[in-house]
């Protein structure tokens, strides 16, 4: 049963000129990048509770929750400036609030749990969580921490294994990626937090991946082809790669997409991020880290240093 | 292209190891001697609470000093010194006083400078502007005083813990001065929470009975206010104490004979009962006081002296109050006030609809994947999909056999590595079909492939790898989980891709012999 493919995306012999559209690519880029910075700073990233500290208590109310009644409640203890926000059904309420310096935010947070179960009896806590200031800023840290180190450390492995213009030209795409990502968690209003670190590093290392097929490929037709101009050798790369950048984004994006629909609250946002991510990774492969290595690279990247391995069968393989 | 008998066996032999190890999530131990090893639920699939403690640093540097100051004080006085206005300053980890005259001050430096130190260069003295002398702890002491804490404290709150009854309660050290509580199972951690955060310091004190001392209580003398503050002012007690909480052997609740009210009765060992024995003995009809965390619970007078080693304590307790008194006694004190900083509780609800979200997700992804590949590379795609269920099977097998905490974060993680995962067959079937179009034989065009794809699977795994150790070094909690489930998953990856897929589809070229290849 279906021995033979049945689908494919492309046509062996496609050529698709992209670098024609290298500065399209790298201007649509640069757009989007400055737009989400701008979002960045204004309005900014949605902190969640792990970066931001404070309290977050989802609960489940018999019947649909009556606001009003919690904020009287809440106030009664001295407890303002909760925010409170129905998700889901309309018996499910998330109550967030931020608790200042020198708050016990512990303290508080049994406050609320206790108080909500009070003002409407029959009330089910879900969820209860508090993060004190302190904390919130060590998981910051460490959260950027990890997302530095891990571009320092895709960037030195691309250098060693390829030359610098490749790495290079993939750090830059990648920041540009990670740029547009920001803008994406702004406009969704996703909340930023521990798991969208996750998720924002997955992408980086997806979008790598991807980079590195394509540069592999450049790099072997170098090799191959020692006169050809590097635009075209970059576009007969991409050409050839295709299928296969295609194949595994579509099965990334397959497996993620379940996620995204039936996840839950707490992975819905880190899904839609990746989808999205997936997508950016692949353009910028094609768009972004090609002309980039073309700018950087003309004349400059070593060709033929090694002959080329053509296709002749090798004498043994394991 | 051609696979040993031996070669072929192994490969098989670690898939079919991966389903026996993944057997234990799945049934129940059938003998009591097989080691049966399972994934753990993480606290985000389970229900219950997580909390982070601090060891305070600030109390543990007031008490050290508090020692230091009066060992301080001895020493100067043993080489005829004075002193004036020592003031102890937990904030700045030192003490401060001003030398008799400054003459002295060399004197001073020097009569201190041999007192005994707990750990090398645990503080330094030196003269400050203005004459004052100060003695102060070097950060690195306190460090080694917060390990050493944490330590402590670790096996008291796993006593403690276990005295409510909780069921797998996980407690381990984070850093230098936290402790990370795990409580499956407990949505409301209150009690537990209230048990942690009292230190149960408890001391058997003598009251100072001159009416003037309580308002301005002499050295050596303390005003110490009443647990119960309806029980009226504060009451001066003499700082020496007599005998004290780790002299217990035994502490339980029970119900006072006389007044019907909860009591908490307790026995000491051969050195608290002689302790005991001797102060009453000593000062029938004075108050003696029994304090707890520097609060005084009640003050009985000492009516004959008590020989017996038994005794009891009544303050006003409920059941509940008793209980966990007599708890805390029996698991004995903390060294320094733990304070909860971050803690997250999930109900069981919120738990099981999770665990059926991830796994609807889980089976639709895989399934997704797997229709995929079979549709767009037909039998080598079958080959893929084999090889995709085997790296299932062994990433849930290492994680079984690390014994390792499944979250949500890490369902995602399997299932985007089962996404990833098949990358490796999409780059060789690509790879095959473009030697096929330049017009290879079957056999050449799989060689080709299966050797040239290799560097880039390893390229492009390589990189992902990097990215998630570093996740997993910096992240905490669930996130870790994530980290976790996608590195072994890579390991796992580059198995059933590098080795298994490839069998397979080097196995049926063997068998069949095919003039063309179904790409």
């Amino acid at each position: 049963m279906l021995g033979r493919p049945l689908l494919r995306f492309v046509r062996k012999d496609t050529h698709i000129n992209f670098m024609r559209g290298r500065f399209m690519g790298l201007i649509t880029s640069a757009v989007l990048s400055v737009g989400s910075l701008i979002l960045f700073f204004h309005p900014g990233l949605t902190l969640g509770l792990d970066f931001r500290g404070g309290i977050v208590v989802e609960a489940k109310t018999p019947g649909p929750a009556d606001f009003a009644k919690l904020r009287t409640a809440l106030a009664a203890h001295g407890i303002r400036h909760a925010s409170f926000q129905a998700f889901g059904s309309p018996d499910d309420v998330l109550i967030r609030l931020d608790t200042g310096e020198g708050q016990d935010t512990q303290a508080v947070v049994d406050q609320v749990r206790h108080t909500v179960a009070d003002a409407l009896p029959g009330t089910t806590i879900l969820r209860a969580d508090a993060v004190g200031a302190s904390v919130s800023a060590e998981l910051f840290r460490n959260g950027m921490l990890a997302l530095g180190l891990s571009l320092a450390m895709i960037l030195a492995y691309i250098w060693i294994r390829f030359e610098w213009e490749f790495a290079l030209s993939a750090v830059i795409t990648l920041v540009l990626d990670l740029t547009k990502t920001m803008g994406f968690l702004v406009l969704t209003g996703f909340e930023f937090d521990l798991v969208m670190v996750a998720a924002i590093l997955t992408i980086l290392g997806y979008s790598t991946n991807d980079k590195v097929v394509v540069y592999d490929r450049v790099r072997e037709n170098l090799r191959k082809y020692r006169t050809m101009p590097l635009i075209d050798l970059l576009n007969l790369s991409i050409n050839e790669t295709l299928n296969r950048t295609l194949g595994t984004s579509s099965t990334v994006f397959l497996a993620a997409l379940p996620l995204a629909l039936w996840g839950g609250a707490t992975l819905s946002g880190f899904a839609w991020t990746m989808l999205f991510g997936i997508v950016v990774g692949t353009s910028s492969s094609i768009f972004i880290a090609a002309p980039l290595l073309l700018f950087m690279g003309e004349g400059r990247l070593k060709r033929g240093a090694k002959p080329a391995k053509t296709g002749s069968a090798p004498a043994s393989q394991g | 292209m051609y696979y040993s008998r031996l070669k072929l066996a192994s490969v098989m032999g670690v898939c079919l190891l991966g389903l026996l190890l993944c057997l234990p999530n799945g049934m129940r131990k059938p003998f009591p001697s097989v080691p049966w090893r399972q994934i753990h639920l993480g606290l985000d699939l389970r229900g219950g609470s997580y909390l982070l403690m601090q060891v305070d640093l600030k109390s543990l540097t007031h008490d050290r000093l508090q020692t230091l100051s009066e060992t301080m004080r001895d020493a100067l006085l043993k080489n005829n010194l004075g002193y004036q206005n020592i003031t102890v300053d937990a904030e700045r980890a030192e003490i401060t006083f001003l030398p008799r005259t400054p003459s002295e001050t060399q004197a001073d430096i020097a009569a201190l400078a041999d007192l005994p130190r707990a750990v090398p260069n645990e503080f330094s003295i030196s003269p400050r502007d203005g004459g004052a002398i100060a003695l102060t702890l070097a950060p690195e002491s306190i460090r080694v005083r917060a390990r050493e804490a944490v330590t402590q404290s670790i096996e008291i709150v796993r006593r403690r813990i276990d005295g409510t009854g909780a069921v797998d309660p996980e407690i381990t050290r984070q850093g230098d001065d936290r402790i990370v509580v795990e409580l499956p199972g407990i949505s409301d951690p209150d009690r537990i929470k209230a048990l942690l955060g009292t230190t149960a310091k408890m001391t058997f004190q003598l009251v100072d009975s001159n009416p003037l001392h309580t308002t301005y209580p002499p050295p050596g003398v303390s005003l110490l206010p009443m647990a119960n503050p309806a029980d009226g002012a504060p009451l001066a007690v003499f700082d020496h104490v007599d005998v004290d909480g780790s002299d217990l052997t035994n502490a339980g609740a029970a119900i006072d004979q006389q007044t019907g009210e909860w009591a908490v009765s307790f026995s000491f060992d051969s050195i608290g009962t002689h302790a005991f024995a001797g102060v009453t003995q000593a000062n029938v009809g004075k108050r003696f006081a029994i304090v707890l965390d520097n609060k005084v619970i009640e003050a009985p007078v000492i009516r004959t002296p008590i020989t017996g080693g038994n005794g009891q304590i009544t303050g006003g307790f409920d059941a509940q109050r008793a209980t966990d008194l007599a708890l805390m006694l029996r698991a004995g004190a903390l060294p320094a006030p733990l304070s909860v900083v971050e803690q997250r509780t999930i109900g069981p609800s919120l738990g099981a609809d999770s665990i059926r979200a991830g796994i609807i997700s889980l089976a639709a992804g895989f399934v997704l994947v797997v229709v995929f590949m079979v549709l767009f590379y037909g039998r080598f795609g079958w080959y893929a999909d084999a090889a995709l269920l085997a790296n299932l099977v062994l990433m849930v097998a290492i994680l079984s056999l690390f014994e390792a905490t499944l979250t949500l974060p890490g369902m995602a993680g399997m299932l985007l590595t089962l996404g990833m995962a098949v990358d490796a067959n999409i780059l060789i079937n690509e790879r095959i079909r473009e030697e096929v179009a330049r017009g290879r034989t079957p056999l050449a065009a799989m060689q080709a492939g299966f050797e040239r794809a290799t560097s880039t699977i390893v390229d492009s795994n390589a990189t992902a790898l990097l990215a998630h150790v570093m996740l997993f070094v910096f992240g905490t909690g669930p996130v870790r989980g994530f980290a976790l489930t996608i590195t072994i998953g890579i390991v796992t990856t580059l198995f059933t891709t590098l080795l298994l897929s490839r069998m397979l589809m080097a196995r049926w070229y063997a068998l069949t012999r095919p003039a063309s290849l179904p790409v």
